[in-house]
């Protein structure tokens, strides 16, 4: 088990693309009016799949810059288009020109990369790929990673870190590391997965996809609502900035390939080290962002766990009503949900809940609650039991 | 960033395990090419190996070859596993199902496309709750596994497995990304030399330069020829317990000098 506490990093830019919206104002726009991004699945050519999807408008319109053509697929458009909001895009540049390229370090999640690139080639023409399609810049896990990093212009590490659905909350420790130990002296992070037929047909063949919006902690919620999002933050050692990575905490359920373990022990060990990492005490949180997918076993599994540290004294919400679940772009959406609650001082609802599972001894908000936010931790858990929880906050 | 290696693991057509590779490594005997058996997981419950694939099956080959004489406490190591673009047979398989009207994808194909699957199973087999990561860069892969694990391990202070591989596509795939042959390696690091440490590794970032080659001319094909085996000049350095200075050069990431000193 990880030890030992983290030098807190700055987290001095961010943005977050989801189905609400571009940026980090239409986001929250949507979470102050509780309004879900949420619409039935219309996505592609699908008719036979009754479930709820959260799309991002205007991705298939973006227009790659000229000499990055050949990563021409949704994944990618979806990475350019959230790239550049809220000006993410030019104050990375300007760390790069100021750190020296080769001092800047890309750390991107995702799950799927871009597999519909790839669905596409082979309905096109299955037994020899059509010359369009590019599988290195596009398909492979990589292609993300690679592309941000040529958009920005960095030369330094740069790597994909897939591990399903806690993807993009893993960048920031490995960031951390490759910063700690000199690889590096400041890292672009972030995570972007995209709509494809693979998660929606797979979720479903796993009957984890809801007919409905998805309802997380309610006692009749019947699965996730897929969604796709992209995400960026930019880490720095500089010491006075109001909004700070402060621990992190990873750690392995050892239990089933697409089940979580059903008292949590993982999801607890995450939280349990990611405390620690900050030097915090469970009682200087003042918000937990939940995995909360919506499906049966999760939503039971992460509720026994945060009930340990927390019982009901800490509100705890999913914002996975709003976004759906957006796999491996969810660590940093949710990281940035994290982030503009402390901004807002206000807890987001867990939107869509109307009746408590009874076996959930959580503190979870049925309307937003207005109060100030410091701390904040904020969990996601992927496929293969990866678990990893984020403490964001001011310094301790 | 200075790590320790204590155990290595490998698999690749005539190169059927570390120990069984080692004169071939050290030029004392001629490389002969041969396919690979189909390997069996030894540590998977039986229900888990059912389902493993062929991507699972060559992680769990590496690094079970690398534990085979190493009595380490494994649910105590943190791992990486990097492969260059996971299980391209389980992505080629669900692409042909979403081909068919029905688009059934199965749901044991739909959890082992994931990339880490290999981390996954491998969580299940050691009861290893210790972190894991899976990682891709292309066809740097092998030297951003490398500082990636070497960061874990010297900043967690925890032993770290890296496992590294990448095994052939099948058509239509393969025509779309080359790699020709399958190949596996898995390094046991540790941020402390101990009495089983067989070299230390210093890894510093450099300019951009040509990676430097396979000793042995006949592996030097191979070194090419899929993402792993980029690990190739490092195992011969380590096999021969020899001193050196070696180059993993990369397209994405900075050149990497790894500099080798064995262990007495």
């Amino acid at each position: 088990m990880i030890s030992g506490s983290m030098t807190p990093l700055a987290i001095t830019d961010y943005t977050l693309t989801t189905c609400l919206g571009a940026g980090r104002a239409a986001n929250w726009d949507k979470i102050e009016r509780g309004e879900t991004g949420l619409k039935p699945c219309d996505f592609f050519d699908i008719s036979d799949l009754s479930t709820w999807i959260g799309e991002v408008a205007g991705v298939d319109q973006q227009a790659l810059p000229a000499s990055l053509a050949a990563y021409n697929c949704r994944n990618n458009r979806l990475a350019w288009l959230a790239l550049q909001q809220d000006g993410f895009l030019d104050n990375a540049v300007r760390a790069i020109e100021s750190y020296g390229a080769d001092r800047v370090g890309v750390f991107i999640g995702t799950s799927t990369s871009g597999i519909h690139q790839t669905e596409l080639a082979y309905l096109a023409a299955r037994n020899q790929l059509p010359d369009w399609y590019h599988y290195r810049s596009t398909h492979n896990v990589f292609s993300v990673a690679d592309f941000v990093q040529q958009a920005l212009g960095a030369r330094g590490p740069c790597i994909a870190i897939s591990t399903a659905c806690s993807s993009s909350a893993k960048v920031f420790a490995s960031a951390y590391r490759a910063m700690a130990t000199g690889l590096c002296d400041a890292a672009i992070v972030g995570g972007v997965d995209s709509l494809c037929l693979t998660t929606l047909y797979g979720f479903h063949s796993l009957q984890l996809v809801s007919p409905d919006k998805c309802k997380p902690f309610d006692r009749e919620r019947s699965g996730i609502s897929i969604g796709e999002a992209g995400g960026f933050a930019l880490l720095e050692k500089t010491e006075d900035a109001r909004l700070m990575l402060l621990g992190y905490g990873e750690s392995g359920d050892a239990y089933h390939m697409s089940s979580p373990h059903p008292e949590g022990e993982g999801a607890l060990q995450a939280m349990q080290t990611a405390l620690a990492k900050a030097g915090l005490a469970s009682d200087s949180i003042d918000y937990i962002n939940l995995h909360g997918t919506g499906t049966m076993a999760n939503d039971a599994a992460e509720s026994k766990a945060v009930a340990q540290l927390f019982g009901e004294r800490t509100w705890a919400s999913s914002t996975k009503g709003w976004t759906g679940h957006t796999l491996g772009a969810a660590g940093i959406v949710e990281a940035a949900f994290g982030l503009l609650s402390i901004t807002h001082n206000l807890v987001p609802a867990s939107l869509h809940l109307q009746q408590p599972d009874p076996d959930m001894h959580i503190a979870l908000p049925r309307a937003a609650v207005q109060q100030p936010v410091r701390k904040v931790l904020s969990n996601s858990f992927g496929f293969g039991g990866s678990n990893c929880s984020l403490v964001l906050g001011e310094r301790v | 960033m200075k790590i320790f290696i204590d155990a290595v693991g490998l698999a690749a057509p005539g190169l059927s395990s570390w120990t069984e590779a080692l004169p071939v490594l050290r030029g004392e005997q001629a490389y002969e090419a041969q396919e690979l058996d189909r390997y069996k997981p030894e540590q998977l419950p039986a229900n888990e190996r059912r389902r493993a694939t062929d991507l699972v099956r060559m992680a769990f080959r590496v690094c079970e070859d690398l534990l085979r004489d190493n009595p380490v406490s494994i649910r105590r190591c943190a791992a990486v596993f990097a492969s260059s673009g996971g299980d391209y047979p389980i992505i080629d398989q669900i692409c042909k199902a979403l081909c068919e009207p029905e688009r059934l994808v199965s749901p044991t194909q739909f959890h082992n496309s994931v990339h880490n699957s290999a981390a996954g199973y491998w969580s299940i087999a050691t009861g290893s709750r210790a972190p894991s990561t899976s990682i891709s860069a292309f066809d740097d892969t092998f030297a951003a596994g490398l500082l990636e694990a070497a960061s874990l391990c010297a900043i967690e202070q925890l032993p770290t497995i890296l496992a590294v591989y990448d095994i052939k596509p099948p058509e239509p795939l393969q025509s779309k990304r080359p790699i020709t042959l399958d190949f596996g390696v898995a390094f046991l690091l540790s941020p402390v030399e101990s009495t089983r440490s067989l070299a230390q590794l210093t890894l510093t970032p450099a300019a951009l330069a040509a990676g430097t080659p396979a000793q042995v001319e006949a592996l030097e094909a191979m070194r090419l020829s899929n993402p792993a085996a980029r690990s190739l000049p490092l195992l011969e350095l380590i096999a021969r317990r020899q001193a050196g200075q070696l180059l993993l050069d990369a397209n994405n990431n900075p050149t990497t000098i790894v500099e080798v000193t064995p262990c007495p």
